[in-house]
């Protein structure tokens, strides 16, 4: 046996080697876990994406499960992601809130009007100051906020239909007994 | 055909490029000592949208963010530790271009260290057992007797 331990260890440290190696190419480099999960959502107010002049603010969610989905016109990812919105609005099972990031008004409008428009309000975030607050980096990102205003979860990235039933929809559902 | 193409690249964005920091610019122009305050801890913290670039390197719009949150903050009076503290909380640690010590991170900072003690562990075994099995044994009269005519020789 301990003959064959010479041969064996080098053996044993390559295939770890090769685990992690591979793993690493499994991983996403982009995927930064946020500090911000399991933390209170930072409580803002800004301006309503419909109604100029009126405040959104995040208060008036508290007591309910709700899904907050940062997105812009410019964002290519966004439109890919989007139908599942509408589709999970559609449901009308937990409230959805669009963060309309870094965005112009007119574009962000007319994006809604020819994509569907699946959100309970619209917070127009035009300097990225929520964002950046949210510890937002790369639009499209949804969070998962509980009846405390917890953040549960994040997601960076467009969703597919598979994360977006997995994690978000499935963790929804829990948080909602 | 390709230096074209690169030529015609550097000059688009030779020319787009001065547009986009002149905003910035103008902000960097009012306090030269703040400038130089934000700069160095800009190049501390990780663009996380480019994630080989430091925020003072990077001209995405996420870097242009930061830096211009980091120059109100900094102009304010909040200290380098309390920007960082507003990054962390938001970005985590992983912004930082040095993580701190923690409970998290001690395999990150001490791994090399342990896997340098583990070599040498093994290399203090392995020629204490090459000591025991290599034995040294002198030449008796002959073999000497020969060695000294091959030597002779040359």
């Amino acid at each position: 046996m301990v003959r064959y331990l010479k041969y064996l260890a080098p053996l044993a440290v390559f295939l770890v080697m090769v685990w992690f190696l591979g793993r690493g190419l499994y991983l996403n480099p982009q995927e930064v876990p946020s500090p911000l999960v399991d933390k209170p959502a930072p409580v803002f107010s800004v301006e309503d994406l419909h109604h100029p002049g009126q405040q959104f603010n995040s208060e008036q969610m508290k007591g309910q499960v709700w899904i907050l989905n940062v997105w812009a016109s410019w964002c290519r990812a966004c439109r890919d992601e989007h139908p599942l919105f509408v589709e999970l609005g559609r449901q009308n099972f937990v409230p959805i809130v669009g963060l309309n990031y870094k965005d112009q008004r007119g574009d962000a409008l007319q994006w809604l009007r020819a994509l569907g428009d699946p959100y309970v309000a619209s917070a127009y975030d035009v300097d990225g100051k929520v964002g950046m607050d949210f510890g937002v980096y790369g639009v499209p990102e949804t969070y998962v906020i509980d009846r405390d205003g917890i953040i549960r979860y994040k997601h960076i990235g467009p969703v597919t239909a598979h994360s977006l039933e997995t994690k978000v929809v499935s963790l929804v559902k829990e948080l909602q007994k | 055909m390709k230096r074209a193409l690169a030529c015609l690249m550097l000059l688009s964005t030779m020319m787009i490029s001065p547009l986009v920091q002149a905003k910035e610019a103008a902000l960097m122009a009012a306090d030269p000592v703040l400038e130089k305050r934000v700069m160095a801890l800009a190049y501390e913290l990780r663009c996380l949208v480019c994630q080989n670039q430091s925020l003072g390197d990077s001209h995405s719009d996420f870097a242009i963010d930061l830096r211009s949150e980091m120059r109100e903050q900094m102009s304010q009076g909040k200290s380098d530790e309390q920007v960082i503290e507003f990054m962390v909380q938001r970005y985590g640690d992983f912004i930082r271009f040095r993580p701190p010590v923690k409970s998290t991170t001690l395999l990150l900072w001490f791994g090399p260290l342990l896997l340098l003690m583990i070599g040498a562990l093994v290399l203090f075994f392995s020629l204490k057992a090459r000591k025991r099995t290599v034995k040294t044994t002198p030449l008796n009269d002959e073999e000497r007797k020969r060695a000294e005519a091959l030597l002779d020789d040359k």
